[in-house]
């Protein structure tokens, strides 16, 4: 595959993919979205997320879980650089996020206008806006990128067909295409596997397994503990504060998800201990045997 | 010869030459931004500019300024005026606008209401004055309708990815904000272009109709924005045929034959009029 310009800031040497420290993001409760209140935090206000710290090595695949209102999609806003943490700071390669343009956002499927009219192809061409710049058009070699990148997801059949003809699978591969094209080093899903059937989310994990080979960093938000406790490296267990984040084995453990969790799990007596959690704003509940 | 009077006959007329030269400018321009706007869903706030901008144009016509300057102020004020309402997060946006949209335009009819020729002026500002369209009118409408087009070419693909995904836009480090304000300052000069043609109480229609029954014709923007176009400008000149013709104002002449039009699309469109979606599930 043609390497991609990355264009935005140059990457800081040793400098890790992603580096968290002490963010904190204010919810402004009455309203419909985020807001910087913080001079008004103790009335009524509450932390979407509260002293968040970590990082992230290139390459790694972390799969971050956690109940409905965990803030998960506040989180990955956060590193994209849509919202402002009221507190604390966000580093990728060593800079502010705002200085990339080689950090790649896949929204949720409900936050897309399906009936947008655009073509496949289009949408795919959308991650090289940024490159191309202002008052130029596409050239060929941004059509050569947007071809190969719907290659590698699979979907180069598709590239002529309006976005809301295709199924719920291949519309995030069509997503992941458009962030190869954009050239990201950090990829970011949030509920990716959400409403798909097990061969869409194969092709998935297969898609997101090739990109091991581009030290691409992932992080995708996720319900399914099981998907996230077989597939990626490292898991966040993330309920407003990071209740563990590490190995799956050390964070997908009973007590984390107790804590994670809280009321809305039940533990199933059997012969081998099962933890069901059920989230109340699911129609599916979650399955795990610890 | 019967039709190609019908046809000729108001050609003899050059101020029925100006109103369709206009119209069909306008109908143009119009529906490309419209396309924007009902792909943001912007119709009630392209409607609430519509109105708010009418102090500021009522203070131009009474010093004799462009009305385009009257415009732009107000318009600037506007999207101002509702960010600072809503980013203390007391009051929803919508609210905002329609406190905003009410104010502004009571403003502007108070202040038109001091003179003189009020209910003749109050008129045309709200239907507008197709039939009184000058020829510096003309050259005025063209000009800025060149302008508002050329800036929708010139951001063609930034104005489509904030329109599609705007964290997206933010995550290719594009100027949001400038493009929002502009794509704000876009919609206030095309309302200055469509005054004299429809009239505030009518514009919404021309930025949102045209553009509503292209998207059920079309699958890509660029076609969406031609084919818009093309319904814009046949309602143009529908309407003023229709004027002439029934004698009946000519805004809302307009108006109507792009309704028609919507209507018609709305039924049969291929593959997604309810004329077809019904015959399709019989079958």
């Amino acid at each position: 595959m043609t390497r991609l310009k990355t264009g935005g800031v140059e990457h800081v040497d040793n400098a890790p993919t992603l580096e968290v420290s002490d963010v904190s993001v204010v919810y402004a409760s009455g309203t419909n979205g985020l807001t910087s209140m913080s001079s008004r935090l103790p009335d009524g206000n509450h932390y979407a997320l509260e002293d968040i710290s970590f990082r992230v090595d290139a390459g790694r695949q972390v799969a971050v879980v956690g109940p409905n209102g965990a803030g998960k999609s506040t989180l990955f806003k956060v590193i994209v650089g849509t919202i402002k943490p009221n507190k604390g700071s966000v580093n990728v390669f060593g800079h502010d996020p705002d200085c990339h343009i080689c950090i790649a956002y896949v929204p949720q499927r409900n936050q897309i206008d399906w009936a947008f009219p655009v073509t496949v192809e289009d949408v795919v061409m959308m991650g090289r806006v940024g490159q191309i710049g202002l008052f130029r058009w596409p050239r060929r070699q941004d059509w050569q990128i947007v071809r190969e990148s719907l290659d590698r997801v699979h979907a180069s059949h598709l590239a002529k067909k309006q976005i809301g003809e295709l199924s719920g699978g291949q519309q995030q591969r069509v997503f992941i295409a458009r962030a190869l094209a954009q050239g990201a080093d950090l990829l970011l899903m949030d509920e990716p596997f959400s409403g798909l059937d097990a061969p869409s989310h194969d092709a998935i994990l297969d898609i997101l397994g090739s990109l091991r080979g581009d030290a691409v960093t992932v992080m995708v938000a996720t319900h399914d503990l099981n998907l996230a406790g077989e597939y990626f490296d490292l898991v966040m267990l993330l309920n407003q504060h990071i209740v563990a984040y590490g190995l799956v084995d050390e964070v997908l453990t009973s007590p984390n998800l107790m804590r994670a969790y809280g009321g809305h799990m039940h533990v199933v007596e059997g012969q081998e201990e099962s933890l069901m959690i059920t989230d109340s704003c699911c129609d599916h509940g979650e399955e795990i045997t610890v | 010869m019967e039709l190609i009077g019908l046809f000729l006959d108001p050609l003899g007329y050059s101020f029925v030459i100006r109103a369709l030269l206009a119209a069909i400018v306008v109908g143009i321009v119009c529906s490309v931004l419209g396309t924007y706007i009902v792909l943001q869903g912007m119709a009630f706030f392209g409607d609430a500019l519509a109105h708010t901008i009418l102090p500021g144009v009522v203070v131009a016509f009474l010093l004799g300024w462009p009305l385009a300057i009257g415009a732009l102020a107000m318009g600037i004020l506007t999207a101002l005026g509702i960010g600072a309402l809503t980013s203390r997060g007391m009051i929803k946006e919508d609210t905002a606008i329609g406190v905003i949209f009410a104010g502004f335009f009571a403003l502007g009819v108070a202040l038109l209401s001091v003179t003189g020729n009020y209910t003749i002026d109050l008129a045309h500002f709200l239907f507008g004055n197709l039939l009184g369209v000058s020829t510096t009118d003309l050259i005025v409408t063209l000009l800025l309708g060149g302008i508002v087009l050329s800036v929708i070419f010139l951001f063609y693909k930034e104005f489509l990815v904030i329109s599609f995904d705007p964290i997206l836009a933010t995550t290719l480090r594009l100027p949001t904000g400038f493009l929002r304000y502009l794509l704000l300052v876009l919609i206030a000069v095309t309302i200055v272009v469509a005054l004299q043609v429809v009239g505030i109480a009518l514009m919404l229609a021309m930025l949102v109709t045209p553009a509503a029954a292209a998207s059920l014709l079309t699958r890509r923007l660029p076609s969406m924005m031609l084919v818009a176009a093309f319904i814009g400008a046949i309602s143009g000149v529908t309407g003023i045929y229709a004027s002439f013709h029934l004698d009946i104002a000519t805004g809302p002449a307009v108006v109507l034959a792009a309704s028609v039009i919507f209507l018609i699309v709305f039924l049969i469109a291929p593959g997604r009029g309810v004329v077809w979606t019904r015959v399709r599930s019989q079958v």
